[in-house]
């Protein structure tokens, strides 16, 4: 059992995660440092991830696309606001168009990992701020294949509609 | 796991039976904190001090109308955001057990 403790505050909208994982955080970092093996992890498995784009500084942005097992595919980006090897990251996380540039009718949300040894083993704390009911559950089905399945039907139905 | 802070907050608020029979009063229509206030033995300021506990739970929200404090229940929002989470958290749990798998391969 790798997942130490979660704490979910349905007030503040705070989703906080501690998993310890059997290397060094030098190591745990490249997970998110080297978009390769990022996208081995951050899709749900029949939505595997591919970063396009990933500038893991402050100030960098990454593009990604997930696709489903029919081939749609839905859009993201990250925002990095601080990068200090090997031990914190913040960025900010949100939806965009298939251009991979940010969708702005909605705000990201905000990340803040962190990377602490333990020994030679790392525990690594996520912590995700939500500013409203409506992000939140946006950003919980964008992690789930039946959300994604609900969340790019949704989107084929307003095109749909709209031609 | 562990249970949270808002846990907490939702459970205290709930252990008072003054505090109980506000929100039950309150979830489907709003109440004035005065018209609260005369439904129970105790000081205006009291009752106001049991609002606020439940409004600190999240499960109340207040609300200015003129020079009223109309209280509503909000257990919908709080039961909406715990749904989420949860979902939230198998999201994480699923991508922990993917960064195993890549630290288990390339170690």
């Amino acid at each position: 059992m790798t997942v130490l403790d979660v704490r979910r505050d349905e007030q503040a909208l705070t989703f906080t995660l501690v998993a310890e994982f059997d290397a060094p955080p030098a190591r745990v970092w490249q997970v998110w440092e080297d978009p390769r093996q990022l996208e081995r992890w951050w899709g749900p498995p029949t939505w595997p991830a591919t970063f396009d784009r990933h500038e893991f500084r402050p100030g960098g942005r990454s593009a990604y696309y997930m696709t489903g097992p029919d081939g749609t595919k839905a859009h993201g980006y990250f925002e990095f606001t601080l990068v200090e090897a090997p031990q914190r990251l913040e960025f900010n996380d949100g939806f965009a168009d298939a251009a991979g540039e940010p969708v702005t009718t909605m705000e990201p949300t905000h990340g803040t990992v962190t990377f602490e040894a333990r020994g030679d083993r790392t525990r690594m704390t996520v912590l995700s701020q939500f500013t409203s009911l409506d992000q939140l559950q946006e950003m919980a089905k964008m992690g789930m294949e039946e959300g994604l399945r609900l969340a790019v039907g949704q989107i084929d139905e307003v095109l749909g509609a709209r031609s | 796991m562990v249970v949270g802070d808002s846990a907490d907050r939702v459970f205290h608020a709930l252990a008072d039976g003054t505090r109980r029979d506000i929100l039950a009063r309150v979830i489907h229509d709003g109440q004035s904190v005065s018209a609260l206030a005369r439904l129970y033995p105790m000081s205006f300021a009291a009752v106001q001090k049991h609002v606020a506990v439940l409004e600190q739970a999240g499960l109340v929200t207040k609300e200015r109308r003129g020079r009223e404090q109309v209280v509503h229940g909000e257990v919908g929002a709080l039961r909406r955001a715990a749904g989420l989470l949860a979902d939230l958290e198998q999201v994480w749990r699923h991508r922990v057990r993917g960064i195993e798998d890549v630290l288990r391969r390339e170690t």
